[in-house]
């Protein structure tokens, strides 16, 4: 491990140990206090060599199935979506890899370009004005615009979906609570899963900080009446917050054009793998009005000049961050996901307007394939929800409860990861399954789920 | 010893780049009869939920994305660059090989709700991380799930904040301790846990002062949140006092771990009296810090806090791994799913390559640097440390320019900016907010002699130059991508251009932002 520490000579350190007059090294813990020291070696592993390392850790990261070792149809919140190689190569130069958060932008122009152009590019797909440049995940952003909508609005109530991922509730709740934010959920249809307008109208008060909606909505089917419900949520003075998938926007409208004032997403689909959950890439985007922006959680990049003329940039706005503002700063958010911004960055510059359109278009040829095939099957409803899907959609089991438990072993004995099942988020959808297909499957995949899924419930039946 | 020179490109924001029409990628092609579904499928989606106008990216080949972006990265600069002894920041070397395991498909194509029998290796890789990391920290149980530091605070402090509430104090305990030379982390993350900031001064040791501490001190305090060493890089000699006063009142210790690279196999913040830890793994462990993440905070706590972790934990029952979700006052979530594992693996490895011995001798390496460089820097003129003048520092240092700012007019951001000119990342500058015109020096284990030596002879020369022809440290950087930023600029309401689009609106271009609605 020397290799990492090039001082561990004999003859440097006694040079160092000699210019600054001790005796030895331990001379420079003397100032800890006995009673704090560790007398003992810590239990852990000796240290091995690099070939040693790799080989250890290689085997361990075997055991170990890839989505590509078996067909997956797993999505709810991270999806398996395709990586140029580009990314790869643009995010492995070591020059970003290795870099801190650009404080100094005269040496870090290209990592805040860069992130520049993250934001701008997720600004035209969003259709907003202003993005910052990244947060944790999907999840804290939304727990981070809750508390933006409580700021800005001066309120302190949060409305959200009944279908939502239990996983960004929960992260939701846990950034409200402690903020004084009651979060409250919104009906919906259980027929087609729409927002049940009568139902906002009577829950969006003047206590009404924020509405938060998705579309696609978790369980993959898309929310229509967003027109109406901005309306409703405007016309009450409170914020309207909409969390988007990026993959859909070549094709969905993007939430700016409806009125949107924060718009959240998950980035991972932009470039960034799975990596058994994380690192993510929160979006976060808001419009050109000086409230929200000043509200903004997070690092923005900001283009501006150096001797009055040539384009620079640095970061903006500093003073509503931790570094300047501390205990008064809009959020503790200092160390982002730079890196999977800059990966989505270079995601957004291969594809271009055309690209996300084909992406969009095929999940949705996919999407639509997928629901076909398998509503075929006898004792199985594809979709529980009436309503156009996009990439993910719910496949409910006509059968005992019992039985569903080995739908997924049977499914997994035959190299197949089936949906999630939704039985404890939503027990009132009882043995729902939620699956997901992106650019990633074929017609054959789809083909072998249909026909094992045709043979258990035949052999049910 | 100059000859610095950064990368000059004038690259072109990408939406003035490529042309009408063309593609970086290819996606396999719908046949025909998919196609036609496709449009009907189209036709039967509600017209409001349509997109109207494609996005307005803009039109690249592969060739020109890969130039852009190879370009941009030439004009940045990381620890594979040069020396980046930025204080506080832990800016060590990041093993190459460590890389290679997390683009492993093992790694990257792996879905995070598969079949914990599909998944053996990720958990296995995460309990024993955590296991490793409980034991470094002297805590009894680590969660691995907030994405950086700050989110391993507000982890922490909400975890205060559930323990509190779980002994009916909460209304009553609302305050946290927090020294005056804290990181500013520490503050924002115990407000978003919805407590009072109490700040305490630090005395003339650079220490925090106890007969303050002591008043601050009271049945409404929650905890206290630390650094040890703190950010001055002194060892806070006093923690059995500070630990019993606050234990006393009834309050938690929180320990802020971005300093942990000086004590690791020295000493562990259980072992000092702390209750809860958090690490940042993309300081200490090695893990790169990608301009800005990601990285990860791992959290530790003591035994009567296990309860109070963040779902799901992981979990081995001697034949298999498994999330555990059952913990009974558990603070939920703060984040989807368990951890960014693509950061984990590595910082796994890293402890695999070094092994106990190795943390130990890190250690020891970082602050022999650091002293070196202390010792160095503060015999220059017009520069002095200000605290810890005749006692050995641990892996930082604060040394103040105020004497040279007063005497010459150049500041502790002029220095930093004509540092650059040298190919050397400057430290950190006015921070802690204690020290004026402050430099905080971390040089880390990583760093050569030569290298340090390079410091300080850069320093000298600045020195002179500062004493005798100041213009050309006021103007400094000249050999970077760019000269001096005008940061003013960005952030004022009326110049301030945060997208391509502001920007297009601004300067009226056509195809700018929309007009404002409400």
């Amino acid at each position: 491990m020397s290799r990492f520490i090039p001082n561990d000579t004999k003859e440097t350190k006694e040079r160092i140990i000699r210019e600054i007059g001790i005796q030895k090294i331990e001379d420079l813990f003397s100032d800890m206090p006995k009673e704090t020291r560790l007398h003992k070696p810590l239990t852990l592993p000796s240290s091995l060599s690099e070939l040693e390392m790799r080989r250890e850790v290689e085997t361990i990261l075997r055991k170990n199935r890839t989505v590509k070792d078996y067909v997956s149809f797993l999505g709810g919140g991270i999806w398996s979506h395709y990586v140029p190689a580009a990314v790869d190569e643009v995010s492995s130069r070591s020059e970003f890899l290795t870099s801190y958060t650009p404080y100094q932008p005269e040496v870090s122009q290209g990592l805040l370009q860069a992130l520049f152009e993250y934001q701008s590019m997720i600004c035209e797909l969003l259709d907003m004005d202003v993005a910052n440049c990244s947060m944790y995940d999907w999840a804290s952003s939304l727990g981070e615009a809750a508390r933006m909508a409580a700021r800005v609005a001066k309120r302190n109530e949060f409305l959200i979906p009944h279908y939502i991922s239990p996983e960004r509730a929960n992260v939701l709740r846990t950034y409200a609570e402690p903020a004084g934010i009651r979060v409250k959920e919104l009906k919906q249809n259980r027929r087609d899963g729409q927002i049940d307008l009568e139902d906002l109208k009577e829950k969006v008060s003047e206590n009404t900080a924020g509405v938060y909606i998705e579309n696609p909505s978790y369980l993959g089917f898309l929310v229509s009446s967003v027109e109406e419900v901005a309306e409703i949520i405007h016309e009450n003075g409170a914020l309207f917050v909409v969390g988007v998938d990026p993959a859909s926007l070549g094709l969905l409208k993007p939430p700016g054009c409806y009125g949107a004032d924060i718009v959240i997403g998950e980035g991972q689909p932009l470039g960034n793998y799975m990596n058994a959950g994380g690192p993510l890439l929160g979006i976060f985007a808001c419009r050109d009005e000086i409230s929200l922006i000043r509200n903004m959680p997070g690092r923005i990049i900001g283009m501006t000049t150096q001797n009055g003329q040539r384009k620079a940039f640095c970061m903006a706005i500093q003073t509503r961050e931790q570094h300047i503002r501390r205990q008064k700063a809009t959020s503790n958010i200092c160390t982002n996901e730079a890196l999977c911004a800059v990966r989505a960055a270079a995601y957004m510059a291969l594809l271009g307007p055309q690209g996300f359109r084909e992406l969009a278009e095929i999940i949705l040829a996919n999407t639509s394939y997928a629901i076909k095939k398998l509503s075929e099957i006898h004792g199985l409803t594809v979709p529980f929800f009436e309503a156009p899907h996009f990439k993910e959609f719910t496949v409910h089991f006509d059968c005992a409860p019992e039985m569903s438990g080995k739908i997924r072993e049977h499914l997994l004995e035959r190299r197949i990861i089936g949906g999630k099942p939704l039985s404890q988020e939503f027990p009132e959808l009882g043995a729902t399954y939620l699956y997901c297909v992106t650019e990633m499957h074929t017609a054959e995949d789809i083909d072998r789920l249909a026909s094992e899924l045709k043979n258990l419930m035949e052999d049910w039946a | 010893m100059k000859g610095f020179q950064q990368a000059r490109w004038r690259t072109p924001i990408i939406f003035e780049s490529g042309s009408k029409g063309r593609k970086g990628y290819s996606f396999p092609p719908l046949d025909d009869s998919a196609k036609s579904t496709l449009r009907e499928i189209v036709n039967t989606l509600p017209r409001q939920l349509i997109r109207e106008r494609p996005p307005d990216l803009p039109e690249l080949s592969e060739v020109e994305v890969v130039r852009h972006f190879t370009a941009l990265s030439q004009m940045n600069f990381g620890i594979d660059n040069g020396p980046y002894p930025l204080g506080s920041c832990t800016m060590k070397y990041n093993p190459k090989t460590n890389e290679a395991l997390a683009s492993m498909d093992e790694t990257r194509w792996v879905h995070p709700n598969q079949p914990e029998e599909t998944m053996q290796g990720t958990l296995e890789i995460m309990y024993k991380l955590s296991s490793w990391l409980a034991e470094i920290t002297g805590t009894s149980k680590v969660t691995l799930q907030p994405a950086a530091g700050a989110q391993g605070e507000l982890t922490g402090a909400l975890i205060i904040r559930a323990y509190h509430k779980q002994n009916g104090e909460l209304t009553k305990r609302n305050e946290i301790i927090i020294p005056d030379s804290a990181h500013g982390t520490n503050p924002a993350s115990a407000t978003m846990a919805g407590f009072k900031v109490v700040i305490v001064p630090t005395d003339e040791e650079g220490c925090v002062d106890i007969e303050a501490l002591k008043s601050a001190t009271s049945e409404r305090t929650a905890g206290l949140m630390l650094t040890n060493p703190n950010t001055l890089g002194i060892f806070e000699k006093n923690i059995t006092e500070i630990s019993k006063i606050i234990h006393e009142h009834g309050g938690l210790l929180y320990y802020d771990g971005a300093n942990l690279n000086a004590v690791l196999g020295k000493t562990r913040p259980g072992d000092m009296g702390f209750d809860i830890v958090h690490l940042n793994l993309h300081k200490t462990f090695a893990t790169p810090h990608g301009g800005g993440g990601p990285g990860a905070g791992p959290v530790g706590v003591k035994e009567p806090l296990v309860d109070f972790l963040p779902v799901p934990l992981v979990e081995y029952d001697g034949n298999r791994y498994y999330l555990n979700y059952d913990v009974p006052h558990s603070i939920g979530k703060v984040r989807a799913f368990y951890g960014s594992f693509g950061v984990l693996v590595k910082a796994f490895a890293y402890i695999l390559t070094v092994g106990a011995e190795g943390l130990d001798k890190i250690s020891d390496m970082a602050v022999l640097n650091a002293n070196y460089l202390a010792r160095k820097l503060s015999k220059i003129k017009g520069f002095n440390l200000a605290y810890a003048k005749e006692k050995p520092v641990k892996h930082e240092f604060v040394l103040s320019c105020s004497r040279l700012h007063s005497e010459t007019g150049v500041s502790a951001k002029d220095v930093a900016k004509r540092l650059l000119d040298y190919g050397i990342h400057p430290p950190t500058i006015y921070f802690p907010p204690v020290v004026k015109e402050a430099l905080m020096f971390e040089p880390t284990e990583t760093e050569t002699i030569e290298e340090l030596d390079r410091i300080i002879d850069a320093l000298t020369e600045i020195s002179k130059e500062a004493y005798e022809n100041p213009e050309k440290i006021l103007t400094a950087p000249h050999c970077t991508s760019v000269g001096r930023v005008d940061e003013a600029k960005a952030s004022h309401p009326r110049t301030m251009c945060l997208s391509w689009r502001m920007y297009k609106k601004k300067n009226h271009v056509a195809g700018g932002m929309k007009p404002k609605r409400r």
